[in-house]
């Protein structure tokens, strides 16, 4: 494992996520309004749907292609037949996005 | 083109179905309709009876096409008219009420009666049958065997077939003792073998019918009723009445008569045509084709629709290859389905069978090189959509046979819904798949009742209803309707849509944001979040607080997301009308952008296909055109044809009032979609009576309203509002229905469901009419509304969120 501190918290609008590409791989990482951070694969298992468009409440994730639901904090599916891959997330005190990634 | 006259003689559940089918495929424009049936009702479904008669359904349950159906789809039913001949020279069917209806296309769906044994002593001295003998075919006999068990102690039953062990079971509802009296060595010999039968033998007995084998009835007794009955072994059985279920025999004599080719029924092609006159059909149970006569539904309904097909011309070349059958016994209390041969053919045939006789479960399958080719289940008939699914198709069977037979080690259930392939025949009565069941719960029915309605899955006779209600629930993913959640507006705020309306104005609720923490103890919903910004919008216009995240990906960006996460851009184009400069910048943008399709849309305006997340400011700069809100739950477009300008047909100003139309409507959030239309003259060239608001131009300077009309995943000619004398009046009245509708449609219902749930009638009172006093706030809070618009794409060009626009921020280490 290897630490990636990759934004500011303030690279996301509170209740979206957005696409980091750290050498070579994408996440989507999410800013959810109750203020976690969450990172996982950045395309959908279903057909490559762009997970980080996605409508986000509480710690469940729709896909904008064909509404599969995971689970942001484990990657678990709610909806939908398979599971995302997702990666330790958290905020350091400067409040910036710091992402756990295996090396 | 003048209409051909299309008459049909039964209307039983074949005759009701083909014609249900022929106005499915637009025969209502094709033919004048008229029907004949001896029973002086509407169409219900005869399977049911036995519901009937059991108690466990109403009379009211089962109609399948009341009466209004007939007047609503402009088909003449002579209701309890008896046709008696067949002019086939003249094209002329004469009835026993002394009249005659011409036709150029025939329907025989005459059905099938009751089978009478030939035994002594059924018939009083008038001819009719004794007092208390009775057959079970009709809502009528039901109602008389009724009428006549009320107090009586003891009823026989003739025949032990589907039809008499439903009719016993169903006679034990009145307090009667019941025996059945069957012929053959053992019960139900059609779809059983000895061992299934003497098994179902002793389940009826345990529930207290008994039952007589080999036991021939050649003499009834009783002078003006009948009391009891003598058997061929010299037994006696004493009785208050008799039920006779001992087969069917085809109504062919009308066929006869008219000099049909006729052997056990009517013998008809494989375009269910009579093989004797090319302009009569036949269908239901008595059509003769290739040798099998059925007394079955599900044969009939697929008969139905290849006649349909062929005598509409929707499909010339349907064809009917004949049926495969399956059979479940509709007796509380037993399991039963059976379906193809009972016994192996010849020595290859392979045998799997289960035998449990204590508690009554017997499982046979019959299997011919490695496919099944009959299968009995008594006791437990959980295997059975698998098995009538891989007897239908011929499907090879899994070498693990056990596995036919169990479900092992598992509560396997769920997994078997989930594992069901799409097109496995749920309902065999009415040829429903998963799939079609999948799709009508994403097409947003969500409540087993609406999906069956919907699909008549589990309308025949109700045996899958248990299977089809657990596809619902696996389709809407656990969130089937029935629950309250139904009557809210979203499904994450325990509040219907008044209750909630009135919750956010009481409490000053303007983002989503704060509707979670006020309504819903803070838990953030996301399925929840664009209903409740479209919501928002529409009660606070421009004080409402819009936050990005609450919208769906469309409408955060402003455009259509596509399969591949490009978007779509669709600039405003107000009546279809556009000019070359316009053209000239459209032009330039997909060059210099690279944009991969440029199409012309069905709302008449040109889409950019393929736009890059990235460009979409850069497109929108360039192309300085309001956005055309392709993508949203909101006003879309509104069509025009060329009216008055330029037509030589034109009685109205279409184009300039489209135009004034989209000004004042663009980009308005609705519950689901809005599209209009305006038309110069009813030849109606831009479909404006399909819209959800259409305007048409008639004679004298007026216009006439449709809303909710439909020509997407549904078709639905709108209904007319009212005719007005101006162009200010039809946005008078537009406002007035599209607030309406704003404030009291449940989100994502169209128009065409919104007005068929509400009612024509009732929107005319308040719109119209305004029976409540509200029309002029109607008006007001939509103008409001639409003073509030600001175009989105220069908004977001000017100001775009936090890295919008970035596709994938790259991270340097
Ligand atoms: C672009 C267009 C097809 C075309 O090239 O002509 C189109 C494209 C889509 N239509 Fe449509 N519809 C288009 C005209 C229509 C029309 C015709 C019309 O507007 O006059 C209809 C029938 C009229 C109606 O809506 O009743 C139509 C009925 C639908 C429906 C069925 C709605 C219904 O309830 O019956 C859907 C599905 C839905 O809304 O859930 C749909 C959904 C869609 C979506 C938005 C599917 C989606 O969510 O991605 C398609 C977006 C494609 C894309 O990737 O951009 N589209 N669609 C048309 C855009 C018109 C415009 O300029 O605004
Ligand atoms: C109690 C009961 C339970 C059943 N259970 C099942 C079941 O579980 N599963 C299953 O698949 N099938 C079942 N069936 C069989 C099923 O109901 C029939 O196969 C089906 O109704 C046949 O349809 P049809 O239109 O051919 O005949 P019918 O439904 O009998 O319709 C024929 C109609 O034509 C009318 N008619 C006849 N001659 C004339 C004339 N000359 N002029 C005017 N009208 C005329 C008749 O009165 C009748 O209304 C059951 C039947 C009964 C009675
Ligand atoms: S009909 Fe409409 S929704 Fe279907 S593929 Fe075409 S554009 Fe897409
Ligand atoms: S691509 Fe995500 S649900 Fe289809």
């Amino acid at each position: 494992m290897s630490e990636v501190t990759i934004a500011p918290l303030s690279a996301i609008p509170p209740g979206e996520g957005r696409n980091f590409e750290i050498a070579g791989r994408r996440l989507a990482v999410f800013h959810t309004r109750c203020g976690n951070v969450y990172a996982t694969q950045a395309e959908c298992p279903h057909k490559q749907g762009p997970l980080a468009d996605g409508l986000v409440g509480g710690c469940v994730l729709i896909c904008p292609l064909h509404s599969w639901k995971f689970d942001l904090a484990n990657g678990q599916p709610l909806l939908g037949d398979c599971r995302i891959e997702t990666y330790p997330a958290r905020l350091n005190d400067r409040q910036q996005i710091v992402v756990s990634l295996p090396s | 083109m003048k209409k051909q006259n299309l008459v049909v003689i039964g209307n039983g559940m074949a005759g009701a179905r083909a014609v249900e089918e022929i106005l499915a495929r637009g025969g209502g424009d094709r033919f004048q309709i008229s029907m004949y049936g001896d029973e002086p009702y509407g169409n219900y479904n005869r399977i049911l009876l036995s519901n009937v008669l059991n108690g466990s359904q109403e009379e009211s349950e089962i109609f399948l096409n009341p009466l209004a159906w007939y007047r609503e789809n402009n088909i003449t039913l002579h209701a309890g008219v008896r046709a008696e001949t067949i002019l086939r020279k003249t094209r002329v069917v004469l009835s026993d009420d002394g009249n005659g209806e011409p036709y150029d296309k025939l329907i025989i769906a005459t059905g099938s009666s009751s089978f009478i044994p030939p035994i002594e002593g059924l018939y009083a001295s008038d001819g009719a049958y004794k007092q208390g003998l009775f057959v079970f075919r009709s809502l009528d006999d039901c109602r008389e065997i009724a009428a006549y068990a009320q107090g009586r102690g003891r009823a026989l039953v003739i025949g032990g077939g589907l039809l008499g062990l439903e009719a016993a079971r169903g006679l034990q509802n009145f307090g009667l003792e019941v025996e059945v009296v069957h012929r053959a060595p053992h019960l139900m010999n059609q779809q059983l073998d000895a061992q299934a039968g003497a098994i179902l033998k002793t389940t009826m007995e345990k529930m207290n019918v008994r039952v007589h084998l080999k036991a021939n009835a050649i003499r009834a007794l009783g002078a003006e009723h009948v009391d009891g009955l003598v058997l061929e072994d010299g037994r006696t059985l004493a009785c208050d009445l008799i039920v006779v279920a001992a087969g069917i025999r085809p109504n062919i004599e009308l066929g006869k008569r008219s000099g049909l080719a006729v052997e056990r029924a009517i013998v008809v092609d494989n375009q269910l045509r009579s093989i004797s006159d090319p302009n009569i059909y036949v269908v239901g149970e008595c059509a003769q084709h290739r040798g099998a006569v059925y007394g079955l539904v599900a044969p009939l309904w697929e008969q139905a629709k290849v006649l349909a097909d062929h005598i509409t011309g929707a499909n010339p070349n349907a064809a009917y290859n004949g049926s495969k059958v399956a059979t479940k016994l509709k007796v509380m209390g037993v399991e039963m389905a059976s379906m193809g041969v009972s016994e192996p053919q010849d020595e290859n045939d392979e045998i799997v069978q289960f035998t449990e006789p204590k508690k009554g479960t017997y499982k046979k399958l019959i299997i011919r090189d490695g496919r099944l080719i009959g299968a009995i289940l008594l006791g437990d008939i959980s295997k059975s959509a698998y098995l009538t699914q891989a007897f239908d198709r011929e499907a090879p069977l899994p070498d693990d046979r056990i596995a036919l037979l169990f479900d092992i080690g598992a509560p396997a259930k769920q997994v078997t819904v989930e594992d069901m392939p799409a097109d496995t025949q749920i309902c065999n009565c009415n040829g429903v798949s998963k799939g079609a069941l999948v799709a009508c719960v994403k097409g947003g029915k969500r409540s087993p009742k609406a999906v069956m309605e919907a699909t008549r899955a589990g309308m025949g006779c109700g045996s899958c209803k248990k299977l089809v209600g657990e596809v619902i629930e696996w389709a809407c993913g656990g969130a089937v309707e029935d629950d309250p959640s139904v009557h809210y507006y979203v499904p994450g705020v325990p509040l219907t849509k008044p209750e909630l309306i009135k919750a956010c104005r009481e409490r000053n609720l303007r983002s989503v944001s704060q509707v979670f923490q006020a309504l819903a103890e803070g838990k953030e919903d996301p399925a929840s979040k664009p209903g409740l910004a479209s919501l928002l919008a529409t009660i606070w216009a421009g004080e409402y607080e819009a936050e990005s995240d609450a919208r769906f990906i469309n409408e955060r960006i402003h455009a259509n997301i596509q399969k591949d996460a490009t978007f779509s851009v669709v600039p405003q184009m107000p009546g279809g009308v556009t000019n070359p400069a316009q053209l000239r910048r459209i032009a330039d943008v997909a060059e210099k952008y690279r944009v991969p399709m440029v199409k012309l849309t069905g709302g008449q305006r040109i889409d950019l296909l393929g736009v890059k997340k990235e460009d979409l400011p850069n497109v929108w700069r360039d192309l300085d055109m309001p956005s055309g809100h392709a993508y949203g739950k909101s006003y879309r477009t509104c069509k025009s044809c060329v009216g008055t300008e330029f037509c030589r047909f034109g009685v109205g100003d279409s184009t300039s009032l489209a135009i004034r139309i989209e000004d004042f409507m663009k980009g308005l959030d609705s519950p689901h979609k809005m599209k209009m239309a305006t038309a110069g003259c009813p030849r109606n060239c831009s479909e404006a009576m399909v819209k959800d608001f259409g305007a048409v131009a008639v004679e004298g300077g007026r216009w006439e309203i449709y809303i909710g009309g439909a020509a997407g995943a549904h078709v639905r000619k709108g209904d007319l509002l009212c005719t007005v004398a101006s162009e200010d009046e039809v946005l008078k009245y537009m406002s007035r229905f599209v607030q309406y509708y704003r404030e009291n449609a449940k989100y994502l219902e169209r128009t065409y469901g919104f007005v068929e749930r509400v009612g024509i009638a009732k929107i005319r009172e308040v719109v119209v009419d305004d029976s409540e006093g509200i029309a002029e706030r109607l008006e007001k809070d939509l103008a409001r509304s639409s003073a509030a618009y600001r175009d989105p794409w220069k908004d977001l060009v000017n100001a775009p969120g936090p890295n919008q626009f970035h596709s994938v921020l790259t991270v340097i280490q």
